[in-house]
């Protein structure tokens, strides 16, 4: 039951994760991506390497505004611009010359409205999940009041908030200070790993609401946290076995997938490992911090 | 033989005759989103500040759209409209328009947005002199060729109003010149040499057979309900999205091989049920995703991805009680009816929690966000019928009453013995 016990220490660990992480946003700050910020992005492919000078001079003859270029690929380069209209568009794929490989174009209040579309999304889901908790654990409210040790349902919707919280923020440091652009598909990563990780939290909840069922059946007085550790421990395994599974999948997308789908597998294993740490060694540990709070108010 | 026996090969049989018919024939194909099969996305902003009706605006606009589309010979276009409100997040209505395998974008603009006016003028020395006679009347637009020259000529029939508009122009002023301006531009000057009666037209010009059949569809289908503004558009090479598409099935060959090492040797003989399971759930979705048909998109094959992660766990939770009941010295039997019964509540709750992301992704979501959503949340309900009640069957087919230290060793897991 160390980890019961030795819960300050992973407390720790997450808080100096999440410190480092925040300091990271604001630090590096988010790199939007057109999909938030409106733009053009154009992907040419060439027959051979070109020099990122060669495609810079080029550019800079048009009257373009300022532009970014990064490499994709063996081949390809990625063009970053404002807006364009469909003039400046062939203007551009003629001028640098190469195969369009893809072009997109956002307009500023198509942007404008995703941002806020996927900020809500996320409010959402949160909000949607701690409601099913609260509901799912309702029971254990219940027994509460038959005496037996525990914490009432919500408090498990507010350890699960915190352990979301810190399975979103980790993830979104990390990417921040990779210098990665904060895009459409980011988003969905960070909903997957939000799934995931509640996914994992309730499974070792079930445990704990499982044990206390058993514990008012059998009347065993048991301290709370012992019925935690116990929880976690016998649920250990199965967390860390499922998360070997989809690591192993997200793996060889990794290293096996498309450039696309790369930087997503990449954010998705960040996420698992941050969603399997904190059902382990934020959520449940929080459960017991509660209780123990609780009980100093109750004594005073 | 024994009730589940039967059943796990009837089930072996439905799933090996899915597989075989939908994936190795390839009965019915899959739908593949734009960023993998290339092609161009384009997003209009409705402006329907002066419409009334301004869901019967859009429903109009999006048939006019389709039919200049289909005529385009676009395979499997999309048009959907987007309203506005809080709901949908947008601020004003929207169309959107897939066009997969179409990456010339200035054609497929120009084919969505033209809205051609035609219009009939009478030339009176250097003057135009409007005939209130236009494109409005038009019953109908056909492409002919001259019998003789074999050049394109278009005909035109108006409907009944028009029809005698023409006929009193064509009688007052025979002799003079009645132009035909398309956009403003004069497209050919006929002299009006008798009265025409039966509302039936002809346009000679200086067009090929090309630019006269996209002539007589903008004819054909008028003008568009509402106006409309291009906010956003994509474009998306074949190349990258098959290369895409490759590296995706290939990842998830070497990912699925990988994984059904690992649960045979951690989990034995259930492990190796799990692996069953799973490929019958692999061929489940995927025939669904063909018959629905789910759009694949890259996010889309994401989230099944990550839905084959929860098909397994449901396996694990299930065989880790298992192995927690063989401990305390049960039967095999009564160790995987505990397993199965107390792992449930988990599953249920864990997958429940996942559909309830994958809805409000998929309300809430941008098409890719969509994608993503609807593959996470089909999967998750398939994952829940297969991996209980398909392994179920299974592993009580397997679990022979007669227990044995050899099948004791091959249910239990992990290192133990």
């Amino acid at each position: 039951m160390f980890i019961i016990k030795y819960r300050k220490v992973w407390f720790a660990l997450s808080a100096i994760l999440i410190a480092a992480s925040i300091w990271s946003i604001f630090a590096y700050g988010f790199k939007l991506s057109i999909d938030f910020k409106g733009g053009t992005l154009t992907e040419l492919s060439f027959e051979q390497r070109l020099y990122q000078t060669e495609i810079e001079s080029k550019l800079s003859k048009l009257d373009l505004g300022s532009y970014s270029i990064r490499p994709s690929g063996e081949k390809n380069y990625v063009i970053r611009t404002r807006e364009l209209n469909q003039a400046e568009k062939k203007l551009l794929t003629e001028s640098v010359g190469g195969v369009t490989e893809r072009q997109n174009t956002v307009g500023p209040t198509v942007g404008a409205e995703l941002q806020s579309k996927a900020l809500k999304a996320i409010v959402v889901v949160v909000m949607m999940i701690v409601l099913f908790i609260t509901f799912a654990f309702r029971k254990v409210s219940a027994s509460l009041s038959r005496g037996i040790r525990g914490v009432s349902s919500w408090k498990y919707g507010l350890a699960t908030i915190i352990a979301l919280a810190h399975d979103v923020i980790i993830p979104a440091g990390i990417f921040v200070y990779l210098g990665h652009e904060i895009d459409l598909l980011f988003v969905t990563g960070l909903l997957a790993i939000l799934g995931y990780s509640v996914h994992d939290t309730i499974v070792v909840f079930d445990r704990v609401r499982e044990n206390l069922r058993i514990n008012q059946e059998q009347n065993r007085d048991e301290d709370f946290e012992v019925t935690v550790g116990k929880s976690v421990n016998q649920t250990f395994t199965r967390s860390i076995n499922t998360s070997v599974t989809i690591f192993i999948t997200l793996l060889a997308l990794y290293i096996f997938g498309s450039a696309a789908t790369q930087t997503f597998s990449l954010l998705l294993i960040i996420g698992l490992i941050a969603g399997t740490y904190s059902s382990i060694f934020v959520a449940s540990p929080l459960l017991v911090t509660f209780y123990k709070l609780q009980r100093k108010r109750a004594q005073v | 033989m024994r009730k589940e026996s039967w059943i796990s090969i009837i089930l072996l049989i439905i799933f090996s005759f899915l597989g075989w018919y939908f994936l190795l024939k390839n009965k019915v194909p899959f739908h593949f989103g734009l960023d993998l099969v290339g092609g161009t996305e384009l997003i209009y902003r409705a402006d329907t500040s002066a419409v009334e009706d301004v869901g019967g605006a859009m429903e109009s606009l999006k048939e006019v759209i389709e039919k200049r589309v289909n005529i385009f010979g676009v395979s499997e276009p999309i048009i959907q409209t987007e309203s506005a409100g809080i709901i949908s997040g947008n601020k004003e209505e929207r169309l959107i328009v897939e066009l997969p395998g179409v990456t010339d974008i200035d054609r497929a603009i120009a084919l969505i947005g033209k809205t051609p006016t035609l219009e009939f003028h009478l030339i009176n020395g250097e003057n135009l002199l409007s005939t209130g006679l236009t494109g409005r009347y038009l019953k109908q637009a056909r492409v002919e060729f001259n019998s003789t020259t074999r050049a394109p000529v278009i005909s035109l029939e108006f409907n009944k109003e028009g029809g005698e508009l023409f006929a009193q122009i064509t009688r007052d002023h025979q002799g003079e010149i009645l132009a035909i301006l398309l956009d403003g531009e004069p497209l050919s000057a006929p002299v009006i040499q008798e009265e025409i009666r039966d509302g039936k037209a002809q346009i000679t010009g200086d067009f090929t057979s090309d630019e006269a059949k996209d002539l007589v569809r903008n004819l054909n289908y008028g003008a568009l309900p509402v106006p409309i503004e291009l906010v956003s558009s994509q474009t998306i090479g074949a190349t990258l999205g098959e290369s895409a598409l490759n590296a995706g099935m290939r990842a998830g060959i070497i990912g699925l091989t990988i994984l059904s090492l690992f649960l045979i040797l951690w989990y034995r003989l259930p492990g190796l049920v799990a692996v069953v399971a799973l490929i019958c759930y692999i061929i489940l979705s995927l025939v669904i995703f063909k018959l629905v048909p789910v759009t694949l998109t890259a996010a889309g094959i994401a989230g099944f991805i990550l839905s084959i992660g929860m098909a397994v766990d449901a396996n694990v939770l299930i065989f880790e009680r298992a192995k927690e009941e063989l401990k305390k010295d049960k039967s095999i039997h009564d160790s995987l009816h505990e397993g199965f019964s107390r792992a449930w509540y988990s599953i249920r709750d864990s997958n429940i929690s996942s559909i309830i992301t994958a809805i409000i992704l998929f309300w809430l979501g941008t098409s890719a966000v969509k994608g993503f959503a609807l593959t996470l949340g089909v999967g998750v309900l398939i994952s829940m019928f297969t991996a209980i009640s398909v392994s179920r069957t299974f592993l009580f087919a397997i679990a022979s009453p007669r227990e044995s230290k050899l099948m004791r060793f091959l249910f239990s897991n992990g290192l133990h013995k």
